[in-house]
């Protein structure tokens, strides 16, 4: 069955049960209106609710409820660090009690937090997380959907005839997606061949052959691509390097990472790298505090390899399970700091000669085309294994993730949609057609 | 197609190139036509997408320069893919505000600045950057105020930074709501007398109500004389809802665009001013505090394009030869003279070629042109030429006039070719030493008339290629480079010989 073929089933499914869901829920259930004027008040009565619903099974929850969690979500993670940022020894179940200082519904929301994050370790663990993380998806990418929807009916709206101008505007609006130069045209192409073979003139045909199309050359595109995150044989640690341009969000990544191994029951050691920006090593200890995981620093602008290296050899000796190494962002046209993270892989393998298992090169999606240009000279300093695409949420296009695939073969493994640790999801491609596509066919 | 200087811009076609390969018909037909003009306003569509321009920016952008290019008159000199390109530079460096924009300053102190942004985009970074610029070229005293209470250790590193400078931090933790710490910043810095406040606030989602709500208190609350918007230069189409997420809600006064010294080409930059009407004020290019520069559109526009300098070039292709450059050659030439040996120099150089190509096509114009895709020189010509030369004693060669009928019999035999072949030559050389001669006296006017009366022109030794020249006037300019570049040749291999 082709992710095509998925993508339309799931499409079915999901409608029939929404249609239950809205007459169950039809009070609360139009939220994606309302959004942006939520005010205290509205805000407190989902919060309880979803933290009631978190404790029960999730697997039957609707969608609509999905975004109301999300909203809130931003709030209840604010909470949070904000509760925890001055308490040094942050234990998740401190947070509540620090926030009793604050508004009371922010302490609910924050308790909230952490029984969907526990709920959702568990899920994972059982390999259960469909729905849930559709669910995520499916909200992470509201704004990215409304957006390539809003544009592509409006092309379709000034459709007359399939000419020139037809195909010109087709390039533009998938251009407008972030999917980058090379693949819209070779995806207007393709359409252009097929309304010919198959002489399609009706509106509601070309839209969904233009979908198709693009699925369809996602899909392809994608073959042989190793999704899954590699760990090294038990009782030796796995050595995971985050590298990336500035501001991209390495350290962040790191730490909601940290938190989700360690909910997993893994010994999780941090390190931190990054020794040239400034608050960098700060940054990293308070994701360490609030994941209860330790984090080997090394003294100011200290050379990251030496940091790295006594990490490494810490993790080797005390049996740690994985170490995330938090590297400092770098342009990836500058040469030396390139070397810099040459030099580090060397030292990684040194001690521990098949590692590092994954090197994640994490992407901004709100990038243009200048990320497959970071892809490509981050993958020949040091061989990214896969990318961490972060900042999915909000108005990011998403085309990048089609651009990725199509040119450079690297499977995306992560993929954040907001601000908490439990959301950033293992990728999946078939949840992420469906959430950019679903109100197109 | 000529290599441009500054191609720095790796990993994307030239549009240059491909506006050539477009246009190539359109050389010399002295205005711009609607087609040729449809098809090079694509290319430029193309390019400006590639460049991650927003496409609504685009299509707005390439309207404007389909009125403006239309039927317009081609300048001399250059080409029709270089004037669109002109016209093109033109239109985006006056898109993107003629002139660098300076720092609005408030009359009385102090002078309040606030960044808001994304996330990751770089404010934090470039509030350091802008306060110590403040502080070395306005002999400032900035106070920072750290009203980023969300993000983990962002209070730290502005701290931090502000330690590295010398500059002093207003901060109150992370469990004062940032309205409030904007106000006791501001306290502060009056109490202080300090003469500038920049307000480092929490990266967002234009999207997010509550935070954006957030950021509108905190300018109502500060009234500043700036709100920089802070963009990372690598942003995609992401771009326009950015921008005008945060216009909407703020009185944005100007952009800061960031990470600037990456690869990227920017086209961000464009669709941001298009969108908020702003002045880009600030480019960051680097790590260092002192790497925050002054914007200039112009640059800008040239590296979106992706054509580094090549309007500069353009400029010093139509000037030609440096004038007195040219005066010193010829002085030089005028104490020399021609005989067989640079006779046989030039020989060699014609059938080399290489460099008299490249030059060639250096000439505006000239690039595409097909006679030099049809340039052949008859080798055995040159053979002959040669062997009658090499059948010459060194005295003969120095002086020509040396050359008496029996001579000319010896050569005849020791070449192996007949007398008449050998007093041709003869003939072609003593007129190309005329030729020489007049061209180091700087008199080329009757050059031309003289080539055209012998019967000997410079087509018939460089095998056919000035038949394929463009006439009249243009022909004859190409043919004074041509002879130009050849004297100053002679004279170096001259040298040369000297020393052996």
């Amino acid at each position: 069955m082709g992710l095509f073929d998925i993508f339309k089933k799931k499409k079915v499914d999901q409608e029939n049960q929404s249609a239950e869901v809205d007459q169950q829920t039809t009070p609360e259930s139009a939220p994606s209106e309302s959004e942006k004027q939520v005010t205290d008040a509205d805000q407190n009565q989902p919060a309880e609710k979803s933290a009631n619903v978190a404790a029960t099974d999730q697997q039957n929850q609707p969608a609509k409820k999905g975004t109301a969690e999300g909203t809130t979500g931003s709030t209840a993670t604010e909470a949070s660090e904000s509760a925890t940022a001055d308490n040094d020894e942050a234990e998740p179940e401190s947070a509540e009690v620090v926030a009793e200082d604050n508004d009371g519904d922010q302490a609910v929301a924050t308790g909230h937090n952490q029984d969907q994050g526990q709920k959702q370790d568990q899920n994972e663990d059982q390999h259960q997380d469909e729905q849930s993380n559709q669910e995520v998806y499916d909200r992470g990418l509201k704004q990215s959907r409304n957006g390539f929807a809003e544009r592509f009916n409006r092309f379709l709206a000034n459709f007359r005839s399939v000419d020139e101008n037809f195909f010109e505007e087709l390039e533009d609006t998938l251009i407008g997606a972030d999917l980058g130069f090379d693949l819209a045209i070779q995806i207007s192409n393709q359409v252009h061949e097929a309304v010919k073979v198959q002489n399609i003139k009706d509106k509601d045909q070309i839209r969904s052959l233009i979908i198709e199309q693009m699925v369809a050359q996602y899909e392809a595109q994608g073959q042989n691509e190793d999704q899954s995150m590699h760990f090294a044989p038990a009782g030796q640690p796995t050595v995971i390097l985050f590298v990336g341009v500035n501001g991209v969000g390495k350290t962040t990544t790191v730490g909601k990472l940290a938190s989700t191994y360690k909910k997993e029951g893994k010994k999780v050691l941090l390190a931190a790298a990054d020794t040239f920006r400034a608050g960098a090593v700060k940054q990293l200890q308070e994701w360490g505090n609030r994941a209860d995981v330790p984090v080997v620093a090394g003294p100011e602008k200290a050379d990251p390899a030496s940091v790295v290296y006594t990490a490494v050899e810490r993790a080797k000796e005390e049996h740690y399970d994985v170490l995330f190494v938090d590297t400092a962002g770098r342009l990836q046209n500058n040469v030396n700091l390139m070397q810099e993270l040459s030099k580090i892989n060397r030292v990684v393998k040194k001690v521990l000669p098949d590692a590092p298992q994954e090197v994640l090169l994490v992407l901004d999606a709100t990038t243009g085309q200048n990320a497959l240009q970071q892809a490509k000279l981050f993958q020949d300093s040091s061989d990214v294994t896969g990318i961490v695409l972060t900042k999915m949420d909000g108005t990011a296009k998403g085309g990048i993730v089609f651009a990725i695939r199509d040119s450079l073969h690297l499977p995306v493994k992560w993929i954040g949609f907001g601000e908490k640790a439990t959301d950033l999801r293992v990728f999946s491609a078939e949840d992420f057609v469906y959430g950019m596509f679903k109100d197109l066919v | 197609m000529p290599k441009w200087p500054g191609q720095a811009i790796m990993a994307f076609e030239n549009l240059t190139q491909r506006l050539s390969k477009t246009l190539k018909n359109l050389t010399g037909q002295g205005k711009i036509r609607e087609e040729d003009l449809q098809a090079s306003l694509r290319e430029i569509r193309l390019a400006l997408l590639e460049a991650d321009v927003s496409y609504s920016t685009v299509k707005k952008f390439i309207d404007q320069i389909r009125q403006k290019a239309k039927g317009q008159e081609i300048l001399e000199g250059l080409n029709g893919a270089q004037q669109v390109i002109k016209i093109v530079n033109d239109e985006l460096t006056a898109l993107m505000g003629d002139e660098a924009v300076p720092l609005n300053k408030s009359e009385k102190i102090p002078t309040i600045i606030m960044m808001a942004g994304l996330q990751g985009a770089g404010k934090t970074t470039t509030i350091a950057k802008l306060a110590y610029k403040l502080k070395r070229e306005n002999n400032a005293r900035p106070l920072l105020i750290a009203a980023d209470v969300y993000r983990p250790a962002a209070i730290d590193q502005l701290e931090i930074l502000g330690k590295d400078l010398d500059v002093p931090v207003f901060s109150q933790g992370t469990d004062v709501d940032p309205r409030e710490i904007v106000k006791a910043g501001l306290a502060q810095a009056k109490e202080n007398k300090n003469d500038y406040v920049l307000i480092d606030t929490a990266g967002r989602l234009q999207i997010d109500a509550e935070l954006m709500a957030e950021l509108k208190d905190i300018e109502t609350i500060a009234q500043p004389d700036e709100v920089l918007l802070t963009v990372d230069a690598m942003t995609g189409q992401n771009a326009t809802e950015t921008a005008q997420g945060f216009a909407n809600e703020l009185n944005l006064t100007g952009v800061v665009l960031t990470k600037l010294d990456g690869d990227t080409r920017g086209g961000a930059a464009l669709s941001i001013r298009d969108v908020t009407g702003k002045p880009i004020k600030f480019v960051g290019q680097g790590e260092k505090p002192t790497d925050l520069d002054v914007f200039y559109p112009d640059r800008m526009a040239s590296r979106i394009l992706g054509m580094g300098d090549m309007l500069t070039f353009i400029e010093k292709a139509q000037q030609e030869v440096d004038e007195k450059k040219q005066a010193e050659q010829l002085e030089k030439m005028r104490l020399n003279t021609f005989d067989f040996n640079d006779f046989i120099d030039q020989l060699h150089q014609v059938q080399n070629m290489g460099p008299m190509e490249d030059l060639l096509k250096m000439i505006p114009g000239m690039a595409g042109n097909p006679a030099l895709a049809n340039l052949q020189i008859d080798d055995k010509q040159f053979a002959h030429m040669e062997a009658i030369i090499s059948s010459m004693t060194k005295a003969e060669r120095e002086d020509p006039d040396l050359l008496n009928p029996s001579r000319r019999r010896r050569l005849a035999a020791g070449a192996g070719r007949p007398i008449v072949e050998v007093n041709k030559m003869i003939k072609q050389f003593d007129q190309m030493r005329k030729m020489m001669n007049q061209a180091s006296n700087g008199n080329f006017s009757g050059m031309e008339s003289m080539m055209g009366q012998t019967g000997m022109d410079m087509s018939q030794m460089m095998g056919g290629m000035g038949g394929g020249m463009p006439s009249g006037n243009f022909g004859q300019k190409v043919q004074n480079f041509a002879m130009k570049q050849a004297a100053r040749k002679m004279k170096k291999l001259k040298k040369k010989r000297g020393k052996k």
